[in-house]
Order: structure tokens, then C-alpha cells, then sequence
């Protein structure tokens, strides 16, 4: 255990020294105060807002839903661009600098190694998706006064699937190089979020195929439909026209939810980081 | 008593590049032995699969009588790699802690400090890794090694980054291994430092061991000088044995003696004998 806290420690050290995580810190920053001014503008001249006669819909309620699934997705990006960063070059990148091979060969193993970068890494991505989110809701809070049904859930599901992405880029960090690695990751990600709009398109259409295509996706790449629960979570309460209106959108609902997907996820990510230790195991420095 | 190291028909191959054709290589305990070679000789892959960073194809290695890569072997062991970095931003006291933790090292604040005025580093305890020159990075590196004081040394050019001065430190220091006991298996292309210090030696040639033994050994008969009146001949194949009887005969020939050397071979001659042609 010990050996296990000291190179979470050495990971973790290492995440928070790096450029990379200073530019999404200055990045955040950047946004939730963006997020604030908007809310602020938004909540101000809600009351200006009125639907043609005889339409009803929440307007609070949307706006609220739209915006905290706004900030969902930018911390869902922000998260996936450190986590990515964070790891991408944790086997390949650090074998070819020369910074593995002393840590490598001592008594901890290979195993325990990997395991502790990729708690390293998630405990830091968590502590941000976590944070963002939590920041988030209390300017929506705050400012509109309005939240969401559900206000734990979404923010676990979002930082799940920030996790997936950290096992998934440690995976390939042992195959593949950094750079590699990093565009592989990043084009699952937009994948992932393609077939999300892709599902949203399908519905706004009613086609079955292409919701059935955006299933598959969400299936094969979790942390999207972890995303989108979170995103049917923060709405669940919508009925009627503004549900209807809010599942249109960009960040509307989800077509694969519930416990189905949040247990095939905690398999997903045991499987993707099962992979990643045998072909490290085998992996010649 | 299990050799410190051995490895027995160790082959490696990297797609249709044999690295390894079949090495049998053994550090006895307290025994200080070297690895010479031109480059893809695949001394650096050996000393790889020693440590169990690479696999091997056929054949095994073990340390200590423990299956080479596994964590009673490693437990056993100290490691320099030929490239290596430290994280920029830890202390030279801070790499130390970092690898006392993970050899679960007892010796605390005092191994450190001894260990950092070994590789003639104690001044730069809190000095960071990324304010260190190449050559103190190195010194640091083989300070690492040492953590935990480990029953087997493999060192992969040690001396590499290293000035004259910085290799006398590493030169003293593997005499000092060697007086304790300590079991060394040293990767060097430095000829000099390896006649100096090992016990044995063993020379690679494109995946093969094509000479193995002491210096002493290693190093053939040339014949032997006498200086005469007559001027300086060789007597070629003559060995030290012969020297006194050349010499007899010299004098009874009414020849003037004035010296007389036995020649015998450099570990240099006998290493370019062995490798051929190649280019280290």
C-alpha cells in the first residue's frame, strides 16, 4: 500500500507540476467566469422571455437544464483534455525519456506501477470534474435559482467518465507513442460525442437507425453515455413541452441510461485497465 | 549458493534481428564482472533481460536464484540504466526518498546523506534534478542504484557522462563495491576502467559471447624484449618462463644484456582481436 500512495504521489506530483495543468486551471477559470456572466445575463431577462400564447414552457427550468448541460460538456472537455494529457505518455513517453526504467525495476512491480499512475491521475481528474461541476451548479444556483432534480449523480457519472478516458488513454499509452496515443484518445472522445448529437439528430428526425447507431456507440464508449445519463438526470423533471425541447437541444437526454450502463462501465473500465496491465506485462523497455 | 546473476542460453530476437544467440553469463557473489562489445552487441539487451525490462525468446536469467523480472529478483537488485532522467523537479535528497520507499530501504535520512557524499554529491542534497549538470544527474543515478544496498549491481554505462574526474568517483567507488563483497555486473565501453576494476570479463560480438575471463587471463603472452649490444629483438611465442633461459643464452653468446620486458597482450588487443573489424 505504501508503494501504491508513493507513486499516486509521484503521478500526482508530477500531473500538478506540469504546464498542461496550469493552462486548464487558467482555462477553468476562463470559463466558469464566462459561465457566471452568462447565467447572470440569462437568469436577468428571463422574465422577458415569452413563449407564443398557449405554449407552456418552464422557462427556468430550460434555461437552467441548457446551461448546466453546457457546463457539463465543458468539463467533460476540460476533463478529458487533462486527464488525456495527464496520462497519455505514462508507459511509451516516459520509457523513451528514461523516466520508467529506474521505477520499473524496483520491487513494486509493474502492476502496482501502473495501477498507482492511473489512481494518481483519477484521483486528480476527479477532484476537478468534481469541483467545476460543483461550482457550476452554485452559479446556476445562485444566479437563477434554479437546481437540478438530481445534483450528485450527474457529477459522479461525469467524473466516471472522465476515468474511462484515463484508463482507455494509459491502455494505449503502452502501445502506443504519445503522440499517437493522445490523437487515439481525442478521437474517441469526438467520436463519442458525434454519436451523442448523432442519437440527439436521430431523435429530432425520428429515426430509428440512427438512434440505434448512436446506442451502439454510447455501448462501446461509455464516458459519452455516462455524459449523456448526467444530462437526463439534470432534466428528468422536465415533462412536457420543455422536456420535449430540451431533448432537441445539444445537450438533451439519453438514450442509453440508467444502472444498465453505469454497471457496464465499472466492467468497461475493469477490462480496459485488465488490458493495459497484461500488455505492460509484456512490454520490453 | 545461487550466482549472484546468471543467464543461461539467453536468446533475444527483435523481428528478424537476433540480439541474442544463446549467452551463458554468470556473476559469482562478490565477483565484479565486465561487459565489453561494439555496439549491437547486445550487451545492453542482456543486461535488459538481467533486470527484466525486456523479455527474453528462449533461454532465462535469474538474480540471486529469483526468475529475473520477478519481485524477489528485483528486490534484490540495483539498476543504472543507460538512459535514464530523474523527474526535473525533485531534489537529489527527494529521488533518493522517492526509491527508499519503493525498496522499502530503512536507512533514512543517513543512507541518503552517505550515499550523496559517495557519488561526491553532498552538497547538492537540495539541489534539483533540472539544475544539475549531465555528469551530476549520472553521479545521482548510481547513488539511486545503491539504495537499499542491494546484493546485485547492474550498471549500464556508468561512466558515460562523466569527466575524468567524475570517473575516478566511479572508478573508487567500484573498488570499494568490490572490496565489500558487493556483486557487479558492469556495462562499459570503457576498456581502461574495465581492466582496472573487474574480475572478469566477458566480450559480445553480434549477440555472442566471443571471450570471456579475467584480465589476467584475457591479456596473451606477445613474447619477450632483451635489449643487447646487438640492439632490441623479440623472441615471438617466448613467454616469462622463458625470459631467464633467453637471457643465459644471450650472455653465453658473449652478448651485452642490457634489459629484458615480457610482452603480453592488452585487454585492448584482445578485445579488437575479438570483435574484429566491427565499430564500437
Amino acid at each position: 500500500m505504501s508503494a501504491v500512495l508513493t507513486i499516486a504521489g509521484y503521478g500526482f506530483r508530477e500531473a500538478v507540476r506540469r504546464k498542461v495543468f496550469a493552462v486548464v486551471v487558467l482555462l477553468t477559470a476562463a470559463f466558469l467566469f464566462l459561465f457566471w456572466l452568462a447565467n447572470h445575463y440569462v437568469f436577468t431577462r428571463l422574465s422577458t422571455i415569452s413563449p407564443p400564447a398557449g405554449v407552456h414552457v418552464d422557462t427556468r427550468t430550460f434555461a437552467g437544464a441548457f446551461l448546466l448541460g453546457l457546463a457539463m460538456f465543458a468539463t467533460l472537455f476540460l476533463g478529458v483534455v487533462l486527464a488525456v494529457f495527464l496520462t497519455l505518455g505514462v508507459v511509451t513517453g516516459d520509457a523513451e525519456r528514461g523516466l520508467l526504467q529506474p521505477l520499473v525495476v524496483r520491487p513494486i512491480g509493474r502492476s502496482t506501477l501502473l495501477l498507482s499512475r492511473f489512481l494518481g491521475a483519477a484521483a486528480v481528474c476527479i477532484v476537478y470534474v468534481l469541483a467545476v461541476y460543483g461550482i457550476a451548479l452554485a452559479i446556476i444556483d445562485l444566479t437563477g435559482h434554479w437546481t437540478p432534480p438530481s445534483k450528485v449523480a450527474p457529477g459522479l457519472e461525469l467524473a466516471g467518465g472522465v476515468v474511462i478516458v484515463i484508463a482507455l488513454s494509459i491502455l494505449g499509452s503502452v502501445v502506443l507513442s504519445s503522440t499517437a496515443n493522445g490523437i487515439a484518445v481525442f478521437m474517441l472522445f469526438g467520436a463519442g460525442l458525434t454519436a451523442g448529437l448523432l442519437g440527439t439528430i436521430g431523435h429530432a428526425l425520428n429515426s430509428h437507425s440512427i438512434e440505434h447507431a448512436s446506442k451502439v456507440a454510447a455501448w462501446a464508449l461509455p464516458f459519452e453515455a455516462l455524459y449523456q445519463d448526467g444530462l437526463r438526470l439534470i432534466s428528468s423533471d422536465a415533462s412536457g413541452l420543455t422536456g420535449f425541447l430540451l431533448q432537441l437541444g445539444p445537450f438533451g437526454g439519453a438514450y442509453v441510461h440508467g444502472w444498465g450502463i453505469r454497471i457496464w462501465s465499472v466492467g468497461y473500465l475493469a477490462v480496459a485497465l485488465a488490458l493495459a496491465l497484461f500488455a505492460f506485462s509484456r512490454r520490453d523497455l | 549458493m545461487p550466482d549472484a546473476l546468471a543467464v543461461h542460453a539467453l536468446e533475444k530476437r527483435y523481428g528478424s534481428v537476433e540480439a541474442l544467440k544463446g549467452v551463458d553469463l554468470a556473476v559469482e557473489e562478490g565477483e565484479l564482472v565486465g561487459l565489453l562489445g561494439p555496439n549491437g552487441a547486445g550487451k545492453s539487451t542482456l543486461v535488459k533481460i538481467a533486470v527484466g525490462l525486456v523479455r527474453a525468446t528462449r533461454g532465462h536469467a535469474e538474480v540471486a536464484g529469483a526468475r529475473a523480472g520477478s519481485r524477489a529478483a528485483r528486490a534484490e537488485l540495483g539498476y543504472l540504466a543507460e538512459l535514464f532522467r530523474f523527474p526535473g523537479w525533485y531534489t537529489a535528497d527527494e529521488v533518493l526518498a522517492l526509491h527508499q520507499h519503493l525498496t522499502r530501504s530503512e536507512g533514512g535520512a543517513a543512507e541518503r546523506k552517505r550515499l550523496l557524499e559517495i557519488v561526491a554529491l553532498a552538497d547538492a542534497r537540495d539541489r534539483r534534478v533540472d539544475g544539475m549538470s549531465k555528469g551530476m544527474q549520472q553521479r545521482l543515478g548510481i547513488a539511486q542504484a545503491l539504495v537499499g544496498s542491494p546484493r546485485v549491481l547492474v550498471l549500464d554505462e556508468p561512466t558515460s557522462a562523466l569527466d575524468p574526474a567524475g570517473r575516478r568517483v566511479v572508478r573508487v567507488l567500484l573498488e570499494e563495491l568490490r572490496a565489500s563483497g558487493a556483486s557487479v555486473l558492469l556495462n562499459s565501453h570503457l576498456l581502461s576502467e574495465i581492466e582496472l576494476v573487474c574480475d572478469r570479463v566477458a566480450i559480445l560480438r553480434a549477440g555472442e559471447v566471443v571471450a570471456a575471463g579475467s584480465p589476467a587471463e584475457l591479456s596473451r603472452p606477445r613474447g619477450v624484449e632483451l635489449e643487447t649490444d646487438e640492439g632490441v629483438h623479440t623472441v615471438e611465442g617466448a613467454t616469462r618462463e622463458d625470459a631467464a633461459r633467453l637471457v643465459a643464452e644471450a650472455v653465453a653468446a658473449g652478448r651485452q644484456v642490457y634489459g629484458v620486458r615480457v610482452l603480453t597482450s592488452t585487454l585492448e588487443d584482445t578485445y579488437l582481436e575479438a570483435v574484429g573489424d566491427e565499430i564500437s
